[in-house]
């Protein structure tokens, strides 16, 4: 009885809360991933981008709810999400257009790009907050839980309760379908092999005839996709904020490198791996502990490892650690 | 000749822009803009030595000035002395078993050659320590921040002269870079991009978290200075008649004077840095570095070491960052974590960099000061446009009111445009390199 109540603890406090945060690491990481393997360079503007995305599509969210439209028990935000996708990709075709065609062109080195990133970054973070402005958003509508932790505690007449919130499981089943259809793409479509190819070696590429403005179309169009919908499920999970959005980046691009950069499978396993580094460092133990440690050893304190507000050391000594050890990646990605 | 010319029409210019916000707005204004732009000129000397000269991507500035301000209060503030009584010895003890833990693991990591028992070992020792700094340093921690909370609840500072801050805060800000360049220098660029964003996150959750050393949100203020104060000035005979024979009322001359005296301090710190480092580029050792960035693996060949020239000129352009941060704390006379910002101080520091020109001492100064003296004056110039444009509408139409709310934030849609515009059309900025 008191190891179930444990694990219950457990779930509801660190494994349900991680699973929910890793999804949204992972999408976000593929973002990354992919820019910087097809593109190849670390786009600071994803964080940003992510904003974008989610901005546009709370404004929809607002728009339909003043005029009645819903898909109650699911949050109105998915009815907005597809248009919020399309004008993201807009915006991000447009900044190929404009700012980043010329930079290919001339063949830039990474690090150049890198830095006019940075410029976009600037841009697409004074137009959100122009926009919508700097304050917290709540935006989540619909049935809040699946299950509360009330219902559960008198569903199973145990002590602990699990509540499962809607949002979490939303985001757990989308990001499933994303990554599995972009998997479905990139390996059985052949547009996605030409993108994986071009990955591989631009200029083999190049020579068998694949057109590389059709390649950095379709990564445009993915990418703006993974970011909308990552920052709308980040945003439907906790809120929206714009400052927050700027801060995932360090999260996405540390579980980026940890699985490898430009290796798809790799940033989701590294978003996991930071999602649950984080919240298990984070978390205070105590709970736990008095269930499954005999009574004379029950903790006094917290059992808290790091206070809540040095999350990002987590994010940053696992990145650390990996570059110390293993420059190249937990999977083998690039190394430009 | 010419372009000595050009450079010196260019600072003029600048020059100017500062001349005319001291008629048309307030000369007080015009100074503020100055010591600023003083300040923002040595912040990106420093980048530009790492990104110029040596072609080091560190987007991490922002922690190496939140740690010369950190190093302002540790110098100048006076030390709490209850405080010390009350959990002082505990700290340093934790911070001293913290320093052992991490110089025992490295030792044994050394030591230890099969690979699986180095890891599960360390592993081991790490947690099992972890958790012993922590009970060394919570009750200390606890008890220091219990003493008198609203007034200090910090351990204070060590009382010395401010001045002796700046050097220290260089001091601090080169330590945290030795520890980023050991690990991120020799992998990609990115990769060091990364890891000083990430220390730079990390500095500021430390100033903003540990009570016992920063007072954290609740801000240290009072923080002595190295110039004089208005009221001793306005009570100083000797300066209130001065101030009359040029036509000034006491108290503007004595707020004028501090600016002043803050501009000359900080202009003598940024005609030294500025004299080391064109030395430096001037010399063996300045040409040796532009050979690796130009071409790393020719330099190598020549028999250079690449990592730790790296390693030298990264730890030196943060250590120039480390002092502008005490300058900036110093200036404001109190530190609050709270207002360390990416976009303020990693990401602008870095289109004043781009603007004035990368590799180009005199370009990064110039850069500092337009970049600072733009991104002040947006807002007002924003507002009058906006005010403008609008002006047709109704006064209390949503739409007005929303734009004329969120001018603030048009000057992080100008400062990317200009980044944009001048890496597309002007790459090597307005001073190039040489």
């Amino acid at each position: 009885m008191e190891f179930l109540h444990a694990v219950i603890v457990l779930s509801n406090f660190v494994i349900i809360p991680a699973i929910t945060y890793g999804s949204q690491l992972a999408l976000g990481a593929l973002g990354v991933t992919l820019v910087y393997g097809i593109l190849r360079f670390s786009n600071f503007a994803h964080g940003d981008t992510m904003a974008f995305g989610t901005m546009v599509a709370i404004l929809f969210t607002w728009w339909f709810q003043s005029i009645g439209v819903s898909i109650a028990p699911l949050p109105t935000a998915l009815l907005a999400l597809p248009i919020a996708i399309v004008l993201t990709a807009l915006l991000l075709l447009g900044t190929d257009r404009v700012v980043l065609r010329f930079y290919r062109k001339q063949k830039s080195a990474p690090v150049i790009l890198l830095i006019v990133s940075l410029g976009i970054m600037f841009v697409y973070n004074g137009l959100v907050r122009f926009i919508i402005g700097v304050g917290d958003q709540r935006f989540s509508d619909g049935s809040r839980f699946i299950i509360s932790a009330r219902d559960f505690k008198k569903l199973t007449g145990l002590d602990e309760g699990l509540a499962i919130k809607t949002t979490q499981v939303i985001t757990v089943i989308t990001a499933v379908m994303v990554v599995a259809l972009l998997f479905w793409f990139l390996n059985r479509t052949r547009t996605g092999k030409s993108m994986r190819a071009f990955s591989d070696n631009e200029d083999l590429a190049l020579l068998s005839g694949i057109n590389p403005e059709r390649v950095v179309l379709y990564t445009w169009l993915i990418v703006a996709a993974l970011a909308t919908i990552a920052g709308t499920l980040y945003g439907l999970d906790k809120s929206f904020k714009p400052f927050v959005y700027f801060q995932l980046l360090l999260p996405i691009f540390a579980a980026a490198i940890v699985g490898g950069l430009g290796n798809p499978l790799g940033a989701i396993a590294g978003g996991f791996l930071i999602a649950f580094s984080e919240v298990f460092i984070t978390y205070a133990w105590k709970k736990v502990l008095t269930y499954t440690l005999p009574e004379q050893f029950a903790p006094s304190g917290l059992m808290q490892l790091l206070a809540t507000e040095y999350k990002f050391a987590v994010s940053f000594a696992i990145l650390l650690v990996v570059l110390l050890f293993k420059p190249t990646g937990l999977f083998k990605g690039k190394s430009l | 000749m010419t372009d000595n010319f050009k450079t010196y029409l260019l600072f003029a210019a600048v020059f100017l822009l500062i001349v005319i916000t001291g008629f048309i707005q307030s000369w007080n204004s015009a100074l503020f803009i100055l010591n600023m732009g003083l300040i923002s000129a040595v912040m990106s000397l420093g980048v530009n030595l790492q990104w110029g000269i040596a072609g080091l991507l560190n987007v991490g500035i922002m922690g190496f000035v939140g740690l010369g301000g950190l190093a302002t209060v540790l110098i100048s503030m006076q030390p709490v002395p209850e405080a010390w009584n009350a959990g002082g010895p505990r700290i340093l003890a934790g911070l001293l078993f913290g320093v052992l833990t991490i110089t025992l693991s490295v030792w044994v990591y050394k030591k230890i050659k099969n690979a699986r028992w180095r890891f599960i070992s360390i592993l081991i020792f790490l947690v099992c320590s972890f958790f012993v700094y922590k009970s060394i340093l919570t009750p200390g921690v606890v008890a220091v921040e219990a003493v008198n909370p609203a007034a200090t609840g910090y351990l204070g500072g060590l009382g010395l002269p401010v001045l002796l801050a700046w050097p220290v805060g260089g001091l601090m800000a080169a330590g945290a870079a030795w520890i980023i360049g050991k690990t991120a220098l020799g992998l990609r660029s990115d990769y060091l991009a990364i890891a000083t964003l990430g220390i730079s996150e990390i500095i500021i959750a430390i100033l903003r978290n540990e009570d016992w050393m920063t007072r954290g949100v609740k801000n240290v203020a009072g923080i002595p200075r190295p110039v004089p104060y208005e009221i001793d000035l306005q009570a100083s005979e000797n300066f209130v008649n001065r101030a009359a024979s040029f036509g000034l009322d006491p108290t503007t001359a004595s707020t004028l004077f501090v600016k002043i005296a803050y501009a000359g301090l900080f202009g003598l710190v940024l005609l030294l840095l500025v004299w080391l480092s064109q030395r430096a580029l001037n010399s063996p050792w300045g040409r040796m570095m532009r050979a690796i960035r130009d071409n790393e693996t020719a330099a190598q060949a020549m028999g250079k070491d690449i990592k730790s020239r790296h390693l030298q000129i990264f730890i030196l352009g943060s250590a120039v960052c480390g002092i502008a941060g005490a300058m900036m704390t110093t200036l404001d006379a109190q530190l609050t974590p709270g207002a360390y910002q990416p976009l303020r101080f990693t990401f602008l520091i870095w289109v004043m960099v781009i603007v004035g020109g990368s590799g180009s001492n005199l370009g990064s100064i110039l850069g500092g000061f337009l970049v600072w003296f733009l991104w002040v004056q947006v807002e007002p110039i924003g507002y009058w446009l906006v005010d403008l444009i609008t002006a047709p509408m109704d006064p209390q139409s949503p739409v007005r009111l929303h734009l004329l709310d969120s001018v603030a934030q048009m000057r992080l849609l100008t400062m990317g445009l200009f980044l944009l515009l001048m890496l597309r059309f002007y790459p090597r900025g307005m001073i190039p390199e040489k």
